[in-house]
């Protein structure tokens, strides 16, 4: 079996930080895996790299076996892996039915007709309700962007990457920021996530992180510090450790 | 923006659908003013160059909205375009090919592929560069019609345009109302079609570029593709507005490619609002009427005046000033501050 997706040997240094550190993956299809580690331990790094924001200095990535390390961001995406953004990227002025509907058009290789109105072809509309309907958006489909309040900002984040069909969907600390009462709604949606797209996520919350992953990846100043089953990390003194150790700090 | 779909009884199908179509729908507003900028033809006929001018300028402005107000790409050079598409023209009509609508052909083929090939420069980059980038290709292109007086007819200007009439039967009469119909005409055309592209993908997709380039490459579209289509696009129009210009006025010189026109341009949007398409209409109106009007009366220092009105309406914002504006209004006529309070 082929894999999701697969690095090896990562590196990315900013000048002397080495912010990326030999890092070697290996995601099978459909896995929920999650990626941990304190702080500026290169988590978003990480996702930048795999998704061509930024160049490595060395090491490959592979998206269904294919080395996708010379390809742009937009043509990653075409080649389904899509991510979304520890802090908000939204276009401001448009609304969720607008944002949506861009990630289909471009999917489907319309993103540059210019003589029809949006939303004027087949099938469409039901797909981005369909879309929006999922993370509960459709209320406030039509309002700008930038009014909605945070916590459906966080949902449009994903939802409008799942628009992309990805094939690897990487989150970045989807719930970062929302307050408490309304983590649990960005939680269940990243839990109904369709089960064939391999999802990685980013994520603080111990408790939340043991909920969702199969798998879980510790990293730590850039490095993989241990990687293994739910289990198998909690049990691990050093992850206790590095934990701790932040607690404390 | 607030949302007159809703409705419990429509699904969110039928919503989404009625939104996106409003979005895209004539207002009546729109409609009058078409109806009475063609109706003006009939009548003011002393007016009709003035009017013929702020068509152009009209014109020019929404070239520029496009890619300023929609791509988010300022430029302090577009008179580049706007001038190459006037000396087109009138090398064209110098030479012999007078006809006015094959003349804006070219003139849109000629600034157009300028666009393409300068749109690569100012693809990447900060607003700073590309304000430098931009001025640079226009003063560029002004220091190379300079020099190439055997063409341009340098600093004297092209002596010579011989243009004939729009489509083999409407001359050019002395009052400009063919010049305001024909510029009017083209005016229109442009707009519907743009009318139609920014409620388009293809027009979505520049707003998003605009609002947040990180993210639109990271839902997958090609930035830099979108923006070389449309710098290219507004290049053509800018071109035509150009050619307009020359062949209104049977002549063109340096002056169409100067620093003034780009700045000029520039404060036509500030003034009508970006990213709204009429924005450019209605400012190369206020611009072009208040430059007419503040110079009958103080013929010194007109340029003064309506330095100071840009820079107040810069340094305070378009929606504060309306506030301020509306504020300033109410407390002298307190009636109106009733009826703004129950609204
Ligand atoms: N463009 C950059 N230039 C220089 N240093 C950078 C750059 N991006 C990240 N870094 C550094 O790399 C390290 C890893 O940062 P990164 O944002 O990947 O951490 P993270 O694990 O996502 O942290 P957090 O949990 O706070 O989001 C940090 O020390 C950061 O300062
Ligand atoms: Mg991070």
């Amino acid at each position: 079996m082929t894999l999701a997706l697969e690095t090896r040997g990562l590196m990315k240094s900013f000048g002397g930080l080495i912010a990326t550190n030999d890092v070697s993956l290996q995601l099978p299809k459909g896995a929920r895996h999650a990626l941990i580690g304190p702080n500026g331990a290169g988590k978003t790094t990480l996702i930048n790299l795999l998704t061509g924001v930024l160049t490595p200095t060395s090491g490959e990535i592979l998206l269904d076996g294919r080395d996708i390390g010379s390809l742009g961001v937009e043509q990653r995406v075409r080649l389904g892996l899509t991510r979304t953004f520890q802090i908000n990227q939204l276009f401001g002025d448009l609304t969720p039915i607008e944002t949506v509907a861009l990630a289909v058009s471009e999917r489907q290789g319309r993103g540059g007709d210019w003589w029809r109105r949006v939303g004027t072809k087949g099938a469409v509309l039901d797909e981005l309700v369909e879309v929006l309907d999922r993370f509960d958006l459709t209320d406030r489909m039509t309002e700008q962007t930038r009014l909605l309040p945070y916590g459906k900002q966080r949902l449009l984040e994903i939802a409008v990457a799942l628009a992309t069909r990805p094939r690897v969907l990487l989150l970045d600390e989807p719930a970062a920021g929302v307050p408490e009462g309304e983590r649990e709604e960005i939680l269940e949606a990243v839990a109904d996530l369709p089960k064939d797209v391999t999802v990685v996520l980013i994520e603080h919350d111990m408790d939340l992180v043991f909920r969702f992953a199969e798998s879980i990846s510790v990293l730590v100043a850039g490095a993989v510090l241990t990687e293994g089953t739910v289990e198998q990390i909690k049990s691990d003194p050093r992850v206790k450790a590095v934990y701790l150790g932040e607690s404390e700090a | 923006m607030t949302d007159t779909t809703a409705s419990p009884t429509l699904t969110p199908v039928d919503r989404a659908r009625r939104f996106l179509a409003a979005e895209a729908r004539w207002s009546w507003l729109e409609i009058v003013f078409w109806i009475v900028a063609f109706a003006l033809a009939f009548g003011f006929r002393s007016n009709h160059l003035l009017f013929a001018e702020i068509a152009i300028l009209a014109l020019f402005a929404v070239s520029l909205d496009l890619i300023l107000g929609y791509a988010g790409i300022v430029s302090l050079g577009h008179a580049a375009f706007f001038g190459l598409g006037a000396y087109t023209v009138g090398i064209m009509a110098r030479s012999g090919w007078g006809d006015p609508l094959t003349g804006l052909v070219a003139a849109a083929v000629t600034a157009g592929i300028l666009g393409f090939v300068t749109s690569f420069l100012v693809l990447r980059g900060t607003d700073l560069t590309r304000l430098m980038i931009t001025l640079g290709v226009a003063s560029l292109l002004h220091e190379t019609a300079n020099k190439l007086d055997w063409l341009t007819g340098g600093a004297d200007g092209l002596q010579g345009m011989m243009v004939g009439p729009v489509l083999g039967r409407f001359s050019f009469d002395l009052y400009g109302t063919t010049a305001y119909v024909y510029a009017l005409s083209v005016l229109f055309v442009v707009v519907l079609g743009l009318r139609v592209l920014v409620h388009s993908p293809f027009g979505h997709t520049l707003r998003a570029i605009r609002d947040n380039p990180l993210r639109a490459r990271a839902i997958g579209i090609p930035v830099a593709r979108r923006l070389i289509a449309a710098y290219t696009l507004a290049a053509m129009i800018a071109g035509i507005a150009g050619a307009l210009l020359a062949q209104t006025s049977g002549f063109a010189s340096l002056d169409v490619l100067e620093f003034h026109r780009s700045a000029d341009v520039m404060l036509v949007l500030v003034i009508g609002g970006s990213g709204r398409l009429y924005g450019g209409i209605l400012g190369a109106i206020v611009f072009r009427l208040a430059q007419d009007g503040i110079a009958t009366l103080t013929p010194q220092y007109w340029q003064f005046w309506i330095g100071l009105g840009l820079v107040a309406l810069v340094l305070a914002g378009r929606d504060r000033l309306e506030t301020a504006g509306r504020r300033l209004v109410a407390r002298a006529l307190p009636w109106l501050a009733a009826k703004e309070t129950t609204r």
